[in-house]
């Protein structure tokens, strides 16, 4: 690329920092293979969704500008989430939509921000990525609804696990459907959402995979805590860690190995 | 229709412990996606359609007056009426005289949604006036005395099951042991009984889907044809209709149709559409002797005039109702009234009142699927949104949610506090569930736990790790 390596800011999105690590060493692994230089901005918490879904729109934007601020000077700012990229991408200018100075900021921030696989393959390009890891397995892909909807990510991680040796793809019959994570909407409606799952879980399990991937972390807990609190063994992991090989650490959910 | 919407989260667990209804929603919620997706793909320039459909309706709203005082004086014109009604009650009250005063003892009705959104059928045989549901899935659902669970579909709800043994209970009259297998029998048996009430009705009263402002024409679409038998053979038509429903010319109610039986039932077209314009006449025997129209607000100008205005494009056509994944589960009468799934969420609180809906607004994932599929191109989950905003503002969200965002927020909003926090509360957790993976119950986590596990953090967050892999590097 003109001008040297593309700098690329991380936002590591508040599940993964929290809860799955590895998932951000999986995304760094990724960039700096396809020759990105990385920087992960210290000051950064989270994306301000909980706030903006609540109807706290006052402490969505507050939480914005912050981001906005962090994340200012950098060639792209990538997220391991649909939901979070499309929190930026989509819902950022909307918040400022009455403040015209602000709304320049959130569409530049906006512009620059992707999700992770849809960079490396929209942005980046296939053959810019070095060859992939191998991973011994049948998968099946859950498309989170931001991702897909917000983003028109749905081809991307697909065309980028084609390229992983040995791993062979199973669709189901409903991998678009919402698996009824939602935020919020999970604890508020635990009922509901808990039906909406179990219809999910049965469309994974007759795939008949060994392991469910996707690309964001809610949804990704939300069908392995319903998958293991019905006593299956289907194994559930952030895409990036297939992409990047980091398969030796547990899948969600599961016991460490000592 | 009874407003249940307050007990939204009550109604919404019975109808999940109920198999029957379950295993109805399964099945079509399957095949009417299916049939959706098979229509638009024989029509390439669907989407382009949507873009003109929601063009047109915009128009329409933005000079709603101009429109609906132009249909007035067509309808006058040929000798109909139309009748302007604030509410329900004066909607009631305004078909209650017309029908006194053409002597009515019984109405046939086409389907109605405004006819429930108003309660009309309760209040007609309060005053001793029987209303006669001709729709196959009405009059299926007013037999057993229920309330519609589809705008479209009132009687999905229910299986071919459920229906035949409400035919053999409801029409005694016929043999016991005959077939009702096969839903043609059913569509048969209910046209031979409702064959003479069609004959003896002093009135019959439809909805409307399309209002046409330059000809003053009303447009009905169905698929049994009895909204056509429902407005010729009664001497008085009387037609009920949300205001919302004008648009200016012919040609702008036919694109929109287009769209409208492909979204909903994915047909190419419905099997009847009918253009009723004014009185019958020598050269047009099948028009009525007297027509009103009676156009209903019942808070859709307040609509009109805020956030909330997009919703009116709604030609409730179903398409998010059947894409659903929450209305999947839980199925139509959970949400209380008449109008249910996504679009019910928005249009509820904006017509009953956001105290009398607070829970439908909420109870949605944003999945964004109703979006994806609404012909019109309405923002339905940016709507719920609103609704969202407006409770948090007014306070009306609970106490303790308030109180947890704030909390949040507040960290959220001072990285250094945050990282302290987080780094020291994940690494506990993180520790405690490593040997089992997972945690099967967590303190302030019931919601998650009462359904599923909570996976155990790795333990130290990534920005500690990362941190320290740069310091180490320098
Ligand atoms: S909101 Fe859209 S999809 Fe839903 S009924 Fe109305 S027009 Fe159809």
């Amino acid at each position: 690329m003109p001008g040297g390596p593309p700098h690329v800011a991380l936002f590591v999105t508040c599940l993964v920092d929290l809860m799955r690590p590895s998932v951000g060493f999986a995304a760094v692994r990724l960039l700096e293979t396809a020759g990105c230089r990385v920087t992960v901005p210290a000051d950064q918490t989270c994306c301000g969704q909980p706030a903006y879904n609540s109807g706290d729109r006052a402490d969505a934007r507050a939480i914005a500008r912050q981001v906005i601020d962090v994340f200012q000077g950098f060639d792209y700012v990538v997220v391991p989430s649909g939901s979070c990229a499309g929190m930026i991408r989509k819902h950022y200018p909307e918040l400022f939509a009455d403040d015209p100075q602000a709304r320049g900021r959130a569409e530049d921030l906006a512009g620059r921000t992707h999700e992770l696989t849809s960079f490396l393959v929209d942005v980046l390009g296939l053959d810019a990525l070095g060859p992939m890891a191998g991973f011994d397995g049948t998968a099946t892909y859950h498309d989170g609804c931001s991702g897909l909807r917000e983003l028109g990510v749905k081809a991307q991680p697909r065309a980028l696990l084609q390229r992983v040796d040995g791993l062979s793809l199973r669709e189901g019959e409903a991998a678009e459907t919402c698996c009824g994570f939602g935020g919020t909407f999970c604890v508020k409606y635990p009922e509901i959402s808990g039906a909406m799952v179990d219809a999910k879980v049965d469309d994974l399990l007759a795939t008949g995979a060994d392991t469910v991937l996707g690309g964001d972390l809610g949804c990704l807990f939300n069908i392995a805590g319903r998958l293991q609190r019905r006593g299956e063994k289907l194994r559930v992991r952030h895409v990036a860690e297939i992409l990047a090989g980091m398969t030796d650490g547990v899948a969600i959910g599961e016991p460490v190995r000592d | 229709m009874k407003v249940s919407s307050p007990r939204f989260k009550d109604n919404a667990r019975e109808a999940l412990a109920d198999a029957a209804l379950r295993e109805s929603l399964r099945s079509f919620t399957r095949s009417f996606p299916l049939k959706r997706q098979e229509a638009i793909a024989r029509l390439p320039e669907f989407d382009q359609l949507r873009d003109i459909g929601r063009a047109i309706k915009d128009h329409s709203l933005e000079h709603l007056d101009f429109y609906l005082e132009r249909f007035e004086a067509q309808v006058t014109a040929r000798g109909g009426q139309v009748h302007w009604c604030r509410d329900a009650a004066e909607a009631r009250e305004t078909i209650l005289r017309l029908c006194r005063e053409a002597g009515a003892k019984t109405v046939t009705k086409s389907k109605s949604m405004v006819g429930e959104e108003i309660d009309l059928n309760d209040h007609l045989e309060t005053h001793g006036i029987q209303p006669i549901e001709t729709d196959l899935g009405e009059y299926i659902i007013q037999v057993r005395e229920e309330s519609p669970s589809h705008i479209l579909a009132p009687a999905i709800h229910l299986s071919s099951g459920q229906i035949a043994d409400t035919f053999r209970d409801k029409h005694p009259e016929l043999p016991a042991q005959r077939s009702l297998d096969d839903p043609q029998t059913v569509l048969e048996e209910a046209r031979a009984v409702l064959r003479n009430k069609f004959l003896n009705a002093d009135v019959g009263l439809t909805g409307a889907n399309f209002l046409i402002a330059e000809t003053g024409s009303v447009v009905v679409v169905t698929n049994e044809g009895n909204a056509d038998l429902v407005m010729t053979l009664p001497k008085t038509h009387i037609v009920l209709a949300g205001l919302e429903k004008v648009v200016p010319t012919l040609e702008d109610g036919t694109t929109i149709l287009r769209l409208l039986a492909r979204s909903s039932t994915g047909q190419d077209t419905a099997t009847y559409t009918t253009f009723c314009t004014g009185l019958g006449a020598e050269d047009d025997p099948d028009g009525p002797d007297a027509l009103h129209i009676v156009l209903l607000d019942n808070g859709r100008s307040e609509m009109l005039a805020g956030a909330f205005r997009e919703m009116l494009r709604c030609i409730r056509c179903g398409a998010c109702l059947n894409h659903c994944p929450v209305y999947a589960q839980i199925g139509g009468h959970a949400y209380g009234w008449v109008y249910s799934g996504p679009m019910g969420k928005v249009l509820t609180p904006g017509l009953l009142g956001l105290d009398h809906a607070a829970d439908l607004p909420n109870a949605s994932s944003f999945c964004g699927k109703c979006e994806e599929v609404c012909p019109m191109r309405i923002p339905l989950p940016k709507m719920m949104r609103s609704w969202r905003e407006r409770q948090f503002e007014e306070k009306r969200t609970p106490a303790r949610a308030r109180a947890g965002l704030r909390l949040w927020a507040s960290l959220a909003r001072r990285p250094a506090l945050y990282r302290w926090v987080m780094g020291l509360t994940f690494g506990v957790l993180g520790r405690m569930g490593r040997r089992r993976g997972r945690f099967r119950r967590m303190p302030f986590a019931g919601g998650w736990t009462a359904v599923r596990d909570f996976p155990a953090p790795e333990g130290k967050t990534f920005l500690a790790q990362w941190a320290e892999r740069k310091a180490s590097e320098r």
